[in-house]
């Protein structure tokens, strides 16, 4: 049997029955890494001596009998976006090369505090800015699915790490889309959480207003388990509001009888690709024969999202990225006076992409453009928000597709920015809204994984999450593996 | 709207990156298409819209004010490029008179 492929449940109940050890997942898993990630590519670092004190660690407890957390001893595998106390923690970029944090962001403690193996960090578009991981400072991702293609980003490690069992489950984190897409090009499920739902302290700033921190996982089953421990209030993130966090596990258990999923007109669109657009429109079918109804809605500000987005984002990351000056942390540029430090530091570590952004958003956000750009932005963003609150008058989740082609081939989309923001058309209007959203495998075009998107309530994670789990139920997508070669 | 290479200089000094004379003409153009395509928001009518800066509904969230020792105040200085005697050290930013 390879331990590896089990999911993070099967992994949990073969632990407790002692069927195997922690130590054995922590060894499949990276031999799996071993054999496998010179051709994908998925980790930045690995985490091996201390991964398995971890899981010798688990096995004590487990073989002490006690009541253990379901999470104990299994392996996960962690975005380079989130700080780990002693592991190098890059975000992807060069001019964080070799820092290594004293300190955990509170997900990983979370994670750390219920015995959770760490594996290593993946890879990403550096500090996620980018939506195929081809932004990384160090090299781009594969697709498990297909080597000459993207997994998408920019949490495209994870996505791939988890795709090709390499782990049970990974972080990530979606600001525009950067779980929900790359879990549709990988052929694994992603959750993007309600803005505030998880706690982000230590995990890189990139967009404040729009980031969140979510779970990619083999099952929606899995995922609802691990929400379990990662959402709820921190102090430390004052954007967490004390909200009570439902019991993900038993609410997906629920049926989907009477259930009103809507189909906005906007997320079909011309120049998408057929494959995809069927492929949603089968899962709604599959959906109304689970005995939910599905309803046409209309979400009329779509089409502007995106250039809402592509101000909101690069404004705030030039805000964000000001913290990178050479002085505090991470590369330094050591000549010349302060400003000389600043500027050189800057210019060495900082790839493309994140030049890209800084630049437009130190313009959009310049005197006398504020008005113009950000507040526009803003205004636009209330426009989108308001289609959504009134969608969900009428309806409880909507089903829409993820990105309007699957997985595109690396380099096809790298000197065309524009282009490559495209990609998250359909991904990004939620972010705005600040909803939830789950990504789930439903099928495939031309031999790649095709994803649905299932968007819901601020703070409603637990329909989406019941609508996904009784869909896998019925359906057997999420359990196809690609043939890595 | 097409911006300049003077525009995409004053740009780049207020971000402080220093760019190569070939990474300013490639912003000069990409900058330009990007904001070309956000400038389609202009033609929006948002003159009676609320902005929506997040959607939590939260603010002015605080915490008592006391002091709560982290612990690592020494490991995060010690992390800082240049560092001496438990402080950062920069480059003198004033002449001395």
């Amino acid at each position: 049997m390879d331990l590896n492929k089990l999911t993070l449940l099967e992994a949990f109940a073969g632990l407790r029955e002692k069927k195997f050890t922690s130590r054995e997942l922590t060894l499949a898993c990276f031999e799996q890494i071993k054999k496998q990630d010179d051709k994908i590519k998925a980790f930045l670092t690995l985490n091996e001596e201390e991964a398995l004190a971890q899981a010798d660690a688990a096995d004590k407890l487990l073989q002490a009998g006690d009541s253990v957390s379901p999470l104990l001893g299994i392996p996960v595998a962690i975005k380079d976006i989130f700080c780990t106390k002693g592991l190098r923690s890059t975000a992807a970029s060069k001019i964080l090369e070799n820092y290594v944090p004293p300190f955990d962001a509170t997900a990983v403690k979370k994670l750390r505090d219920e015995g959770a193996v760490i594996l290593g960090k993946t890879n990403l578009d550096e500090f996620a800015m980018g939506g195929s991981t081809e932004n990384s400072g160090f090299f781009p991702t594969h697709n498990p699915w297909d080597l000459d293609r993207v997994p998408g980003g920019s949490s495209g490690g994870s996505a791939a790490a988890v795709s090709a069992d390499m782990c049970f489950y990974a972080l990530g984190s979606d600001t525009g889309g950067s779980i929900r897409e790359p879990a549709s090009f990988c052929g694994v499920s992603g959750l993007k959480v309600t803005y505030g739902r998880v706690s982000r302290y230590g995990a890189m700033a990139m967009t404040s207003s729009l980031d969140t921190i979510g779970p990619f996982g083999k099952t929606v089953e899995d995922i609802a388990l691990i929400m379990k421990y990662l959402a709820g209030r921190d102090e430390k993130d004052s954007t967490t509001p004390n909200i009570s966090v439902d019991n993900y596990p038993e609410e997906i258990k629920k049926d989907i009888k009477g259930l009103r999923i809507g189909l906005p007109k906007e997320y079909f669109v011309e120049g998408m690709d057929a494959g995809v657009r069927d492929r949603v429109l089968e899962a709604a079918k599959k959906l109304e024969e689970l005995g939910a109804e599905v309803i046409d809605i209309s979400l009329p500000h779509t089409d502007l999202a995106v250039a809402a987005y592509y101000i909101i984002c690069p404004s705030e990351v030039s805000s964000n990225m000001a913290r990178y000056d050479g002085i505090r942390y991470g590369l330094s540029k050591q000549s010349g006076d302060l400003l000389d430090i600043y500027t050189n530091t800057r210019a060495e570590g900082f790839g493309a992409e994140a030049k890209r952004r800084i630049m437009i958003g130190t313009y959009a956000l310049s005197a006398g453009y504020y008005d113009a750009y950000y507040k526009k932005a803003m205004q636009i963003r209330t426009l989108v928000r308001e289609d959504f609150d009134s969608a969900f008058e009428q309806v409880d989740v909507i089903l829409t597709p993820v990105a309007p082609t699957p997985a595109f081939k690396i380099g096809e989309n790298i000197n065309d920015p524009l282009k490559m923001y495209l990609a998250d058309v359909f991904t990004i209007p939620a972010s705005l809204a600040g909803i939830c959203g789950l990504t789930i495998p439903a099928g495939f075009t031309d031999n790649l994984p095709v994803g649905i998107q299932l968007l819901g309530k601020r703070f409603d994670e637990k329909t989406v999450l019941r609508v996904g789990h009784q869909y896998q139920s019925a359906t057997d997508w999420h359990r196809q593996k690609p043939e890595i070669k | 709207m097409k911006l300049t290479i003077e525009q995409v200089e004053h740009i780049a000094k207020l971000a402080r990156l220093n760019l190569s004379a070939q990474e300013k003409a490639k912003y000069a153009e990409q900058l330009s298409g990007i904001l070309e395509y956000v400038d389609a928001l202009q033609a929006v009518d948002t003159a009676k819209v609320e902005p929506t800066s997040q959607v939590t509904g939260l603010t002015n969230i605080s915490r008592e004010d006391r002091v709560i020792e982290s612990g690592i105040s020494e490991e995060l200085v010690a992390g800082a490029p240049v560092n001496r005697d438990g402080y950062v050290v920069i480059p003198k930013v004033f002449e001395n008179k």
